[in-house]
């Protein structure tokens, strides 16, 4: 199993965001996890590249180990990466800068050689291709100025280079006209593999007709409330959270019941 | 005045008996003006609007005595490479205010061109020179100024005739070497410079103050440049005395028409600096650009204060100070633009900007705009932050470690003001000296 999360909680100031939730993901597999705004989906995403704003109770292992216990650095050595719903600008420092620091500071940690600047330059080129990204991005700072688009397309040009292991998409798809959805959700498939999953977080179901999942999940509450097929994505699309969110709120589903 | 303000002129009988006889009538004349400035103002308080942030009892509670020549002090060329950077100009070298000969390189000039030392100008160009150094010491000068004034003998000079152009930086290096010097215990030198520009000329001129031991020092130093019509100065300040030593420094420009001024100033050193920069723009058509970046740590103070007079019409400033504080250290800056009666279309912006990394770091930011003119356009903006926690996190996430994610941010924070140095090797030099700065936290990881 790569990630086993159990009765996770999460809290900010007292206030319960996540509230006890439950989910595995295996190597290869792709999640989706859908639910209505202010669920708890980012929560979850912060969570697990370890956000420390939150107070978090619960246990998630990651190949078996405690997740919890690594700092956010030591989890992406790890190979755990979040595509951020909303990337930080970083005026002053370059784009190609950044990525390659990220990448041999990671490769040094596993012990293996830094790149060179040629190498790099090399690796980052073809990966570009997959986000269809030309070379001006690159020496611009990180984030600064971009277009809604072009944040999320360097989240998966971020993820192509640095290959993780498990791979969490936070709303990638948000804001994003057909164009520029086809081009991240091809960025993504090049990437799906054995030895990789994917925890794809979206609002919509429209996403998920270009990355098809293995799993879907709803989550309302700071829960996963049902699990299901790709199919529970199109049943969603048409009827909306509306049930999900009454049922949580009467409490008429447990945890343990919806997660198997 | 009071018996603390004393210890630092006890030191001037002895400096005078030293010198009897030297000095030409007038000289000996300007400097007991001096001497009775010091003694009448005092020295500042906090009481001072211009010393409001600057404290100054620590440097009146150490006795200080005078430096002297000694031509025994000897640095080979590798090292003062190492202290202030290899530029490829000519390079003049003073260790404790006293210009070396052995140790500072001249190269080759062009026809006409003085580089040499403020004593052998006072020696060989005598009265020519009293009303040039008499320029900066007028009402607003303050007791540091005065007493430089009373006490200067050495120094660098540099006249660039009419129309004449200097590719490579003229470098001036001011060592503190206490640890060798006469007399044992902390010292006090006073170098005074002067850069004359002739109309039309165009010259690049480094300033580097460095200390060669831990020890208690003064640096007391005045800098003087004069642009003629249409004459370009390009001039830089690094000031990297040790983290014992006080520095006190004032440089002081004259803009004629059309001329073009900038100075880039990089304040790493000293436990206590303040420099001050104050230019007086004279004719229409000149523009001053004042950049500056401070780096105070542990319990480093780091005063800038400028003005800037727009005493002329259509002349233009533009002006940006970075400070990066850490530690329990301090940064100032007082930035004053004063905007005269007929200096019309006056163009003026001025941005201070203070990054905070630690609790106890503290930023202190005053701009001053005065305008008693019409039709100008004045801009301002302060602020003083801390590194935006956001970024760090989503920087963790990309596997950089928390004190690498810190240092990388800072240097982008400082990555401008590196820009702005025009001359390669200083930029290096300079890169070099604060990435050692941003590394001695932790784990190094900076920009290249
Ligand atoms: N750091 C925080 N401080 C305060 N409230 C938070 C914080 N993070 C999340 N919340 C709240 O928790 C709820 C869930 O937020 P979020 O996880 O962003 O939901 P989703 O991504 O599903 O829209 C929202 O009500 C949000 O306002
Ligand atoms: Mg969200």
């Amino acid at each position: 199993m790569m990630l086993q999360i159990r009765n996770l909680h999460a809290s900010v100031g007292g206030m319960e965001i996540l509230r006890g939730l439950d989910l595995d993901v295996r190597a290869g597999e792709v999640h989706a996890i859908m639910g209505p705004n202010g669920s708890g989906k980012s929560t979850l995403a912060q969570v697990l590249v370890g956000r420390e704003t939150y107070d978090v109770t619960g246990e998630v292992l990651y190949e078996g180990r405690n997740l919890l216990a690594m700092s956010p650095e030591q989890r992406a050595v790890e190979g755990v990466f979040l595509a951020f719903q909303y990337p930080v600008e970083i005026p002053g420092v370059g784009n190609l800068y950044f990525i390659r620091t990220a990448l041999n500071m990671m490769r040094k940690q596993r012990g293996l050689d830094e790149l060179d600047a040629m190498d790099f330059l090399a690796l980052a080129k073809e990966r570009m291709k997959f986000v269809e990204m030309d070379q001006s991005f690159m020496n611009r700072s990180v984030n600064t100025g971009f277009s809604g688009g072009e944040t999320k397309r360097n989240e998966i040009l971020q993820m192509a280079v640095l290959e993780p292991k498990l791979a969490i998409l936070d709303e990638t798809d948000s804001g994003l006209d057909i164009d520029a959805l086809r081009i991240v959700a091809n960025g993504v498939n090049a990437l799906r593999s054995k030895e990789r999953a994917l925890l794809v977080i979206t609002h919509y179901q429209r996403l998920l007709n270009y990355i098809v999942p293995d799993r879907v999940h709803v989550m309302a509450n700071g829960r996963i409330v049902r699990s299901g097929d790709k199919h529970l994505a199109l049943e969603l699309e048409k009827n909306g959270y509306a049930d999900f969110e009454q049922d949580t709120a009467g409490g008429a589903r447990s945890a343990a019941g919806v997660t198997s | 005045m009071s018996r603390r303000e004393n210890t630092l002129l006890q030191g001037l009988s002895r400096l005078e008996s030293r010198r009897n006889g030297h000095d030409p009538v007038w000289l000996k004349a300007f400097r007991h003006t001096a001497l009775q400035r010091v003694s009448e103002r005092g020295f500042p308080t906090a009481k001072d609007e211009a010393w409001k942030y600057t404290q100054i009892g620590r440097i009146l509670d150490v006795a200080f005595e005078p430096a002297e020549a000694d031509a025994s002090l000897r640095l080979s060329s590798a090292a003062i490479d190492q202290l202030a950077g290899d530029l490829g100009g000519a390079r003049l070298v003073f260790i404790n205010g006293y210009f070396s000969p052995q140790c500072s390189s001249l190269k080759k000039l062009p026809e006409g061109v003085k580089v040499k030392s403020l004593a052998s100008a006072l020696a060989e160009e005598g009265e020519s020179l009293e009303a040039l150094l008499s320029r900066p010491f007028g009402e607003q000068t303050h007791a540091f100024t005065a007493l430089n004034a009373a006490c200067a003998e050495d120094g660098a000079f540099v006249q660039i005739p009419a129309n004449t152009v200097i590719e490579e930086p003229i470098h001036l290096v001011f060592l503190s070497d206490p640890g060798a010097a006469f007399p044992a215990g902390p010292v006090v030198s006073h170098p005074r410079s002067l850069v004359l520009a002739g109309p039309g000329s165009r010259v690049t001129i480094v300033e580097t103050y460095a200390g060669i031991l831990d020890e208690v020092y003064l640096t007391n130093a005045v800098t003087e440049v004069i642009l003629e019509e249409g004459a370009a100065v390009e001039h830089y300040k690094i000031q990297n005395e040790t983290e014992t030593a006080f520095h006190i420094a004032l440089l002081d420009v004259r803009q004629e028409r059309d001329t073009q001024f900038a100075t880039h100033s990089v304040a790493l050193g000293s436990l206590l600096a303040r420099h001050e920069v104050t230019v007086g723009l004279h004719g229409p058509g000149a523009k001053a650009t004042l950049n500056g970046l401070y780096m105070p740590q542990n319990e480093q103070h780091l005063d800038n204060p400028t003005t800037i007079d727009h005493i002329a019409p259509e002349c233009i400033s533009r002006e940006l100070y970075k400070g990066v504080v850490d530690g329990r250290g301090r940064g100032v800056f007082d930035g004053r633009v004063i905007v005269r009666p007929g200096a019309m279309k006056t163009d003026s912006s001025q941005t201070n900007k203070n990054l905070l990394l630690s609790e106890s770091a503290r930023a202190n930011t005053r701009p001053q705009l005065e305008i008693f003119a019409d039709d100008v356009k004045c801009a301002h903006g302060a602020t003083v932050g801390q590194l935006n926690e956001e970024v760090v996190f989503y920087l963790r996430t990309r596997g950089i470690s928390q004190i690498a994610a810190r240092n990388l941010l800072t240097y982008a924070f400082v990555g401008e003001m590196l820009e702005l140095i025009r001359v390669q090797p200083l930029r290096s030099h300079v890169e070099k000296l604060v990435a050692l700065r941003l590394s001695a936290g932790g784990v190094g990881m900076v920009a290249a």
